[in-house]
């Protein structure tokens, strides 16, 4: 276990530095200069565009710039924000709890939802509820989140009113941050009605963010179920005389969901991608609504420092994953 | 009264091709305590008979009977879930392949004890000692720690041994062991076959042996079902089918022991059992039968009256001379 988790760790290495490189160079490959983005409507005068040339080290060959921004990474430095000064990685975690709080409601609802629809499509294969499941999923899969997340909005915020449009609560309510999560902090705070006003704010978000992701995992709980329900020892727990709740959600998913997990795992880049744009329609402030912001900007060092973080974040979770095999089902401990 | 009435079973599995009959008008009469052996062929619905009898078929099949009642209770106007109740308690049944019939993902002690929770009231602490009583039972050494071991760490025969533990967890009426040792080392088999007699005996429990190997049958069993292409084609007492079978494919079955090789070459039954596409019109067995003739070819045979073991052929053997009785037949 210790050995292979050495293993895993070990291959992070190439990942890290390629990921570097790339969001390095990312920024830098898109046309603007971040110089004449900072000074604005103004401008800049000759003398004062060369001491800032120099001041962020833009005057230095391509492969130097890239060294010390290296350098920096190593000791844990991602450099300072060109626009608010502020260091990248004190920008990253004050916003990232926004997005993580609306990526893991995104991603409770798609798990919630989209297991069981997939275990009763492929126990009731070829009904209607399986076919109706299919087409929503190949619905919901191949719809485009803008579209989708404005359609919802005016259905449910314009047309109905019961949603709002945007942010993560009511300017009404105001309240420390104890921990970044809107609904604990809410709760936290004891105001009437914070709680209920972060839960509104959060719906629609929530469902834009989980559509996706809800589909994936109905699609491949489903496929997975159907593999495995014909195996002998589905039959054996049928011969037991056991329900069809305990067959199928116990005997039968188990082993369905090493491949549900796999793909769970492969969906946190995809999250964070649609998190980019729903915060972004919902002017969710998180990391997401950050970098958008950031590349219009040409803040170099945000949009390279963000990208390392959300890949190092991704990293982290795709190794949980692989843990979480083992654990599933004990024959691949083994190996 | 007997224990298992089965009258006129038939299955029929809608396929992409149309309907096929896996199993053709079987009758099946079990009494209690008593061991029974249906033999045949692979592909001879076998399974499937007794699958349909579990209500374990999936729902591409048909199945009409005029009569299945085990222990008094009609199974053919029973909801789900009443079966449910009967089923993995007093009929249980164990199969052909024992390590993939166990689940994966869990403990041995937990798929025992699930059985228990299923249908006892036995408490925790309970269950756990009655599943280290039945692991004894089954000849498992170590059988308290064995309860914590996952399927993959045990052998084909250790897995089969788990799977009876598991049938006989709630002391059934009736175990069904369908090719219990056909995928087991040969010498293993011998050990598993001999382990489910002694069961059969000491728990007073009726079983079901089937098997496609007339070998297994001879020493062991009392009376012996001959099913063909989803047919029963001759039932008899043991002694008396071995010494004086009255159907063709039973006499060709027993012809084909190693034991009862007379040359030196085995002789087997050439050709195959007939599949959905190539069902012969009249006798099943008639494209491999060497009493066949053209009445044979084209009429549908009917059972003989139970002097011939009900011998569903149209010149039934009497002591390996077909007796044409197509007058009566006819
Ligand atoms: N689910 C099914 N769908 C269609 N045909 C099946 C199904 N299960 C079994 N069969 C067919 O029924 C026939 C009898 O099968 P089976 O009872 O397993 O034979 P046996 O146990 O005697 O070897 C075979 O031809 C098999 O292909
Ligand atoms: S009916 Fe004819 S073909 Fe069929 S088993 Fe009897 S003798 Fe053979
Ligand atoms: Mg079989």
């Amino acid at each position: 276990m210790l050995s292979f988790l050495l293993r895993r760790l070990l291959t992070f290495v190439p990942t890290f530095f390629g990921v570097t490189v790339v969001s390095f160079l990312f920024i830098r490959l898109l046309p603007g200069d971040p110089i004449l983005l900072l000074a604005g409507e103004r401008g800049v005068g000759e003398e004062r565009y060369a001491e800032l040339i120099k001041q962020f080290g833009f005057d230095q060959p391509i492969w130097k710039q890239y060294l010390d921004y290296l350098w920096g990474v190593m000791q844990g430095d991602l450099g300072n924000s060109f626009v608010t000064k502020k260091p990248v990685v004190t920008e990253f975690f004050a916003l990232f709890p926004a997005t993580l709080e609306l990526s893991i409601c995104a991603i409770i609802l798609a798990i919630v939802v989209g297991i069981p629809a997939g275990v009763i499509a492929a126990v009731n294969r070829g009904k209607f509820f399986d076919q109706a499941l299919m087409t929503g999923a190949l619905i919901g899969y191949s719809m485009p989140i803008f579209w989708w997340a404005l359609l919802l909005i005016i259905v449910f915020s314009s047309g109905l009113g019961w949603t709002p449009v945007s942010g993560r609560i009511s300017f009404l309510y105001f309240f420390d941050e104890a921990t970044g999560f809107m609904l604990i902090d809410s709760l936290l705070s004891g105001q009437k009605g914070a709680f209920a006003s972060a839960v509104s704010h959060l719906i629609l978000p929530t469902i834009v963010l989980a559509t996706i992701p809800l589909a994936v995992i109905a699609r491949q709980t489903r496929s997975a179920m159907l593999e495995v329900l014909g195996e002998d020892y589905v039959r054996t727990a049928k011969a037991k005389g056991l329900s069809p709740l305990r067959v199928n959600g116990q005997h039968a998913l188990r082993n369905a969901l090493i491949p549900v997990v796999t793909v769970i795992g492969l969906l946190v880049g995809t999250l964070l991608a649609g998190a980019i744009l729903t915060e972004t329609i919902f002017s969710w402030p998180g990391i997401g609504k950050w970098m958008v912001d950031s590349i219009f900007r040409r803040d170099y060092q945000v949009v390279q420092g963000g990208l390392l973080l959300i890949a190092s974040i991704i990293m982290i979770v795709n190794l949980t994953v692989d843990l979480l095999y083992g654990w599933i089902n004990p024959k691949i401990r083994k190996g | 009264m007997s224990l298992l009435e089965i009258k006129n079973l038939t299955v029929e599995f809608r396929t992409a091709n149309g309907p096929f009959r896996a199993v053709d008008s079987v009758d099946m009469t079990v009494t209690a305590g008593e061991l029974v052996a249906i033999v045949g062929e692979s592909g001879s619905g076998k399974s499937v008979s007794m699958l349909a009898m579990m209500g374990l078929l999936p729902w591409t099949a048909n199945i009409t009977a005029d009569k299945m009642e085990f222990d008094g209770k009609d199974l053919l106007r029973m909801s789900p879930k009443e079966r449910r109740k009967i089923i993995g308690k007093d009929v249980s049944m164990i199969f052909q392949e024992p390590m993939s019939s166990l689940n994966p993902c869990y403990t041995v002690g937990f798929q025992i004890k699930e059985v228990l929770r299923q249908h006892t009231d036995l408490t925790r602490a309970e269950r756990q000692a009655r599943a280290v009583e039945l692991m004894e039972q089954v000849g498992i050494p170590d059988p308290a720690k064995r309860l914590n071991v996952f399927p993959h760490q045990l052998s084909g025969g250790m897995s089969q041994r788990v799977m009876i533990a598991m049938a006989l967890a709630c002391k059934p009426k009736l175990l069904i062991a369908d090719e219990p040792t056909t995928a087991l080392d040969v010498t293993i088999q011998a050990q598993i076959l001999d382990l489910l007699i002694d069961l059969q005996k000491t728990e007073g429990m009726a079983l079901i042996l089937i098997t496609h190997d007339m070998g297994v049958v001879a020493e062991t069993v009392e009376r012996v079902n001959v099913q063909y292409a989803g047919q029963r084609v001759e039932q008899q007492e043991v002694n008396a089918l071995f010494s004086n079978p009255h159907h063709p494919y039973t006499a060709a079955l027993l012809a084909a022991l190693p034991e009862r090789a007379t040359g030196r070459h085995l002789p087997t039954i050439p050709g195959v059992v007939p599949g959905q596409f190539d069902r012969p019109q009249g006798c099943l067995f008639s494209p491999r039968c060497e009493f066949a003739d053209d009445h044979c070819r084209t009429k549908p045979p009917v059972a003989a009256g139970p002097e011939l073991g009900k011998a569903l052929c149209h010149r039934p053997l009497q002591q390996g001379v077909p007796q044409d009785q197509k007058e009566v037949s006819a």
